[in-house]
């Protein structure tokens, strides 16, 4: 046995759980599909005293469609979302994220609280103006996710308090998905060294009328290309608008390096992977 | 200790297990299915990968509680009793699908809820479904020749 030991709970309502996380706090770790949790605990990375398990709770378990938000619950795994959640860059994302067994058990709202700079969810919820659902027994808040984010895994969260959903606005965009991995050039598997998500909306006469530029692996979390986005609003998508947005994207990207990728290489992905995608949201 | 009950391979188990056990160790450890390997323990080689509910995952991904009122389906359960090979395992042997054997029966699990899906699969799809699982004997050919053989069979 790998992990170190620890004390396991397994509430079956969210009350019960947010009774746990105020007595436990940082003691505790919140389990759902594990597939973050149990790696670092059996490298004992992570050794929490207290686990506790959310997944037989059925007030989370469900994809809840408003008028204008589609909410997550925190008991939906990937391989569920990538078939029922109805977001198209959500689906399009998922295919890049882990194994198809890995993503039979991660869940989103796990991957989203984890907030690992290299994944693909977070920026895709970044990129889609969405926000975290976070309970806990003090009560029940909403986070923006640029607010949401912090650091490398780190985010907003407090120790007693739960994430139980995503929320992603119901606007409809044109989206795209890119990624460069290590391995298997951009396919299933890996981590990010470089990933895209980016959506835009289109008014009749075929300007831009909003862009979304958000980046895994670039920064010590999931990031925005603000600057990029500006020049974009409420132009035509030329080729040359195109190349300046990427070529800003590149420039106030500012990526670590590491043993898969330098900061040089990195900013060439950005540019060249924000091309791509502004070319495929400006296709017919 | 926590009590947990789940079925695998079809028998129903009752089980105090410590929480910190991994679904691999009660496997191989306690119910002496030591079919599934482990590789390395991190959800990178697909080694230890099972079904649950009918789904392929890490097996050391996985607390044993957590497969409390599931039901687990591992490699022995797919040759018949009196030792007929599954297709999938027969397809491989004649191919050479395998030589260490260590990644195998990780692939079989990965695959068969693919294979018996009934539709037949195209090279492309086999090396996209297996892309979790690493071998390092056979280069993967021999195993898409016979992944793609079995579901035309």
């Amino acid at each position: 046995m790998k992990p170190s030991a620890f004390e396991y709970l397994a509430p079956e309502s969210c009350d019960e759980a947010l009774a746990a996380l105020a007595e436990h706090g940082d003691d505790a770790a919140v389990l759902a599909g594990g597939q973050s949790l149990i790696p670092m605990m059996n490298l004992r990375i992570a050794a929490p005293p207290v686990v506790i398990d959310i997944m037989r709770i059925g007030e989370l378990r469900t994809i809840d469609r408003g008028e204008d938000w589609i909410e997550i619950g925190a008991g939906i795994r990937m391989a569920q979302a990538e078939r029922e959640s109805g977001v198209p860059l959500i689906e399009r994302a998922l295919q890049h994220v882990g194994h198809s067994a890995i993503r039979n058990a991660g869940t989103v709202c796990g991957s989203i609280a984890h907030a690992d700079p290299a994944a693909e969810l977070p920026a895709v919820l970044l990129a889609l103006d969405g926000e975290v659902v976070l309970r806990s027994a003090r009560g029940r808040r909403t986070v923006a996710a640029d607010e949401f984010f912090n650091s490398y895994f780190t985010t907003a969260r407090e120790p007693d308090e739960l994430v139980v959903a995503v929320r992603i606005p119901a606007t409809r965009r044109r989206v795209a998905f890119l990624e460069v991995t290590p391995r298997l050039g951009g396919s299933t598997g890996e981590f990010a060294t470089v990933a895209v998500a980016a959506a835009a909306g289109r008014d009749d006469a075929g300007h831009l009328t909003s862009v979304s530029l958000a980046f895994a692996g670039v920064a010590e979390r999931a990031i925005r290309a603000r600057e990029a986005e500006a020049i974009l609003v409420g132009a035509e998508p030329t080729r040359d608008a195109i190349a300046d947005a990427a070529e800003r994207a590149a420039g106030e990207t500012d990526p670590p390096a590491d043993v898969h990728a330098g900061p040089e290489y990195r900013r060439r992905l950005v540019r060249a992977l924000t091309r791509r995608a502004l070319e495929e949201l400006a296709s017919p | 200790m926590t009590a947990i009950s789940l079925t695998v391979n079809g028998a129903a188990h009752e089980l105090d297990v410590p929480p910190r056990m991994l679904l691999s160790d009660l496997l191989r450890d306690e119910l002496g299915l030591t079919g599934t390997k482990i590789g390395c323990a991190m959800g990178a080689c697909g080694a230890c990968t099972v079904l649950v509910d009918d789904e392929p995952v890490r097996s050391c991904l996985m607390f044993a509680v957590q497969a409390h009122r599931r039901s687990v389906r591992t490699v022995e359960d797919l040759a018949s009793p009196d030792g007929d090979l599954h297709p999938l395992q027969t397809a491989l042997r004649e191919h050479h699908g395998l030589q260490c054997g260590y990644c195998t029966p990780g692939m079989l699990m990965t695959i068969t809820p693919l294979l018996e899906s009934g539709q037949p699969l195209e090279p492309d799809a086999v090396r996209e479904a297996i892309a979790g699982n690493l071998c390092r004997c056979t280069g993967y050919e021999t195993i898409v020749d016979a992944v793609v053989e079995a579901s035309r069979r």
